[in-house]
């Protein structure tokens, strides 16, 4: 369009353009509709769709019943036959009401209020879980259950908490630090006794709380280390390793001596045949390629 | 039923394909349940031993263009559908020649091109969806159907709720159903619910709702093909429960001692494979010699089905990162 053309037109507002694209889509193509709450008589909560109704009818601007998951499963059907439909969830808060995710910590990482725990050992799950019940705040307690037969270990006889916001280092070493939670911790501490035999020192720093993270714990590592690799089951892209990356390139940014490296699996739905799962899913070998790569700066 | 009004509306070939449906369902997850116990199976089983009827009725009763969003203990479903035992075993193998081809296993397949929509965990969340599907339907004005349901224990959740209420609103040509086979896991259905039958919820969507006998592969034919038919003409959803019990733990690992053995001997008697193999005798429609005919039939296809999934690759690691955003919207 020619700056001509575009100046003859109407200045619109962020809301029209929406409502304009909503409007010329559904115009040319029969099988766009849209559903939500209030969205035809009303015209919407903001007025995106005011007058959709008159110009489209009931059966392509659907007033639904206050229902998110029922009618985001609908919407589903209704593509899955072939339609275009267009949700609009009315105030991105009630869109909880509507997903299910696998590894659902990357998205309560992103949901302020809320504290989250991934313990790795029996003494850890046992002390978590105390500091959960007895914190004021709303837990989410991640327990892994690959972990839940799989070690042993012997506990206190007293009373104790671990308390929440608390990383702890489960191996001192001088060269990488590796931060990490939950069963990843293990493969961690695997690959360090690998790696020790080729002298590199690899720190575990096993973070057991994800939310509030223990920024001091993290940083003193990575101080003393220089090197940083950050392991999770979590999904890489926008994953919990992102935000600690952030975190270090902000405030350690002068003690790095090479690249924050993630090791994480891949943006897809978790696979299930053996052969998926174990490409997907971190392993050993991972850590001890990436820090052999770390070592090398 | 009465032998006689059977006859009459249910043909001789239909009822007998039925039963060959019901022998099956049976042959090929009591297969899978030898593999799971011989720990050659990825992940859990959980089978409809005892309910066959339920699925084998209901998917009889549909036409080919209907669409099913099924329950995880309608493996008849499956079969009716062209799914052929050998990628069933696969999908329960974890092979790349499963429906979903190593990415998911167990009952969660499906495939849009046999309008069988794919089963997630998340009991009654097929529903919701099962609904849009029958919205396309209604706004296209075309004439097809779609059937859904869930357990006992799936109709507390807000999704049946809201698939139910919404498809009652708009008058969808949906049919729904409750799998009542009155354990959810270890829950019986009096810590479930406060009300005596799952068919009163209906009462409350303004939606007509019938009691059927779930073991009754003939009962559940007719009730489906009535619901099926008001849905077709535009008369909106019908909810039918289909009494039943489940005779297996909630999946094979589950020795569900929780459940009274007498509870189990009882409904043994009534064994839905039992209850077909009488009513084709009342009706002359099947003697000795078709049941052993039918049960030689049904073994071979379960041994060649078996030998496919053997033989079958499993997929390459690197695999995992395909199909995850679809190249071309698909249709049924």
């Amino acid at each position: 369009m020619t700056t001509e053309t575009m100046q003859k037109r109407q200045e619109v507002t962020y809301l029209e353009a929406i409502s304009q694209a909503l409007d010329e889509e559904m115009a040319q193509d029969e099988r766009v509709f849209l559903m939500g709450e209030d969205i035809g008589t009303y015209g919407g909560a903001f007025k995106i769709t005011e007058g959709f109704l008159q110009k489209y009818g009931e059966w392509r601007v659907l007033d639904t019943p206050l229902a998110e998951s029922g009618f985001v499963g609908a919407a589903i059907g209704a593509a899955m036959m072939g339609l275009r439909p267009v949700v609009e969830m009315q105030f991105a808060d009630f869109i909880s009401c509507a997903f299910d995710s696998e590894c659902p910590e990357g998205w309560f990482f992103h949901s302020p209020g809320l504290k989250l725990v991934a313990p790795s050992t029996p003494y850890d799950a046992k002390g978590l879980l105390k500091a959960a019940i007895r914190d004021p705040n709303p837990v989410i307690y991640f327990e892994h259950k690959f972990l839940y037969r799989r070690i042993k270990s012997f506990l206190p006889e007293e009373d104790f908490v671990v308390p929440l916001g608390k990383a702890d280092v489960k191996r001192a070493g001088g060269d990488i630090s590796v931060i990490t939670y939950g069963a990843m911790v293990h493969l961690a501490l695997e690959a360090a006794q690998t790696l020790a035999n080729e002298g590199i020192d690899l720190e575990v720093v096993d973070l057991r709380t994800l939310m509030p993270l223990d920024k001091e714990a993290i940083y003193s590592s990575v101080r003393k280390t220089s090197k940083a690799i950050l392991l999770h089951e979590d999904n890489k892209t926008g994953g919990i390793g992102a935000e600690i990356a952030a975190m270090l390139a902000e405030d350690c940014f002068d003690c790095l001596d090479g690249p924050i490296l993630r090791i994480a699996p891949p943006d897809t739905p978790v696979p299930f045949s053996p052969p998926l799962e174990e490409f997907f899913l971190p392993k050993t070998s991972d850590i001890v390629s990436a820090a052999r790569k770390l070592a090398a700066y | 039923m009465d032998v006689a009004a059977i006859a009459k509306e249910i043909k001789r070939d239909d009822l007998r394909q039925m039963y060959y449906y019901l022998r099956l369902t049976r042959a090929v997850e009591d297969r899978i349940t030898a593999l799971y116990r011989q720990g050659r199976i990825v992940g859990g089983v959980y089978t409809s031993h005892g309910m066959e009827a339920i699925a084998v009725g209901y998917a009889s009763a549909l036409e080919r263009d209907d669409v099913i969003a099924p329950f995880h203990r309608d493996m008849g479903v499956f079969l009716i559908r062209g799914f052929a035992p050998g990628e069933i075993l696969a999908q329960y193998l974890g092979k790349r020649t499963g429906p979903s081809k190593g990415k998911d296993g167990n009952v969660h397949m499906g495939d849009l091109k046999r309008g069988v929509f794919g089963f997630v965990s998340h009991l009654a969340d097929n529903l919701p969806v099962a609904a849009g599907a029958a919205l396309a339907f209604k706004m296209r004005g075309e004439s097809r159907v779609v059937f859904t349901g869930t357990g006992d224990g799936g109709t507390s959740r807000g999704d049946f709720h809201e698939a139910m209420n919404f498809a009652a609103v708009r008058k969808l040509p949906i049919v729904f159903f409750c799998n009542n086979n009155q354990y959810a896991y270890s829950t019986p259905i009096r810590l479930q619910m406060a009300i005596p039958n799952v068919v009163d919820r209906a009462k409350a969507y303004g939606m007509p709702g019938e009691i059927v006998d779930g073991n009754d592969v003939a009962a559940v034919y007719l009730a489906a093909k009535q619901a099926i038919g008001r849905a077709r003409a535009g008369e909106g959803p019908t909810f039918l429960e289909f009494k039943t019990m489940r005779m297996h733990g909630h999946s094979e690992h589950d020795p569900a001692k929780y459940v009274p053995r007498e509870l189990l001997e009882e409904w043994k008697k009534k064994d839905p494979i039992l209850r077909a193999e009488q009513l084709l005798k009342q009706l002359g429609y099947g003697e000795e010699a078709y049941f052993q005919e039918v049960a030689e039939r049904v073994k071979d296809e379960v041994e060649s089905g078996v030998e496919f999934a053997e033989q079958s690759p499993l997929p390459e690691g690197p695999e995992v990162l395909e199909g995850v955003f679809a190249q071309s919207a698909g249709s049924y």
